[in-house]
């Protein structure tokens, strides 16, 4: 049989609600499991756990050839540009997954890391965008380098989304 | 079809190993399960959970979310961690008697 999976490593690479949800999901699936999980958070995936930003992430409807309007008809790309067009994608998807007991963010952040996920931000985007620990909301453990990010990852299955 | 003995009594499991027939679940039967999953003894707080579990699969047919079990059941997310260690909603379901829970959440 092969070997149960027991811990994983999940990089956060986008900021669009689209982009945030599928890591927290599976760190939240993989505590649930009984499996260690660890958050890298790096590029525009730091908003999801930037203090001030993480409550208004949205859904980027820009360039999303997969987006679809309500009722299921294919929505013409460049729908996706018209001003309100995105905050409106985002209402919507925000409702859907309320229905279905999926938190928003900064509620899913605290139910990650107080289920014993660990949560860490990536230096160079934050030496980048010249951000420091305080912008972060406190389940943050801490900033590290890519190296640091591969020490703590040992025996880890490493997921990027 | 697989089947554990429990005090003295042989019970069906379904794929999961989860009990199949929930009229054989009560309350010795829970604790014989978490002994089964490791925990020795089930106090106050556990049961808080798992007749929480109970309750909410009867009404909806599934168990709740991690996020439910927290919110309303009065036992918040790192004691859920603590009372049942590695996997609390498939643990607790086991315990309660219940399937697998089906979602994600």
């Amino acid at each position: 049989m092969a070997e149960p999976i027991e811990k994983v490593s999940i990089i956060v690479s986008r900021g669009s609600l689209e982009g945030v949800y599928p890591g927290l999901i599976m760190a939240n699936g993989a505590r649930m499991e009984g499996i260690e999980a660890t958050l890298f958070f790096t590029f525009f995936g730091l908003d999801a756990i930037i203090d001030n930003r993480m409550d208004n992430l949205s859904v980027a409807t820009v360039g999303n050839s997969a987006m679809r309007m309500p009722g299921g008809l294919k929505m013409p790309t460049f729908l996706g540009a018209i001003p309100g067009m995105s905050k409106f994608a985002t209402v919507m998807m925000k409702k859907e997954m309320e229905k279905i007991d999926i938190p928003p963010v900064r509620e899913f952040v605290e139910l990650i890391h107080d289920s014993g996920g660990e949560l860490y931000a990536c230096k160079a985007t934050v030496d980048m965008f010249h951000l420091n620990k305080k912008d972060f909301c406190p389940q943050v453990s801490e900033i590290i380098s890519v190296g640091e990010f591969y020490e703590k990852s040992a025996g880890a299955k490493i997921i990027f989304t | 079809m697989e089947t554990v003995e429990l005090v003295g009594k042989q019970f069906e499991l379904d794929d999961d190993g989860h009990l199949k027939n929930q009229s054989d679940w009560n309350e010795e039967v829970a604790k014989e399960f978490a002994k089964l999953e490791g925990i020795e003894e089930l106090n106050d707080r556990h049961w808080i959970v798992i007749n929480f579990m109970r309750k909410v699969y009867q009404e909806k047919g599934d168990a709740p979310s991690i996020r439910r079990l927290t919110k309303e059941s009065g036992v918040d997310t790192k004691e859920l961690y603590a009372l049942f260690p590695k996997g609390p909603a498939k643990k607790a379901a086991k315990i309660a008697g219940l399937p697998k829970p089906k979602g994600c959440i």
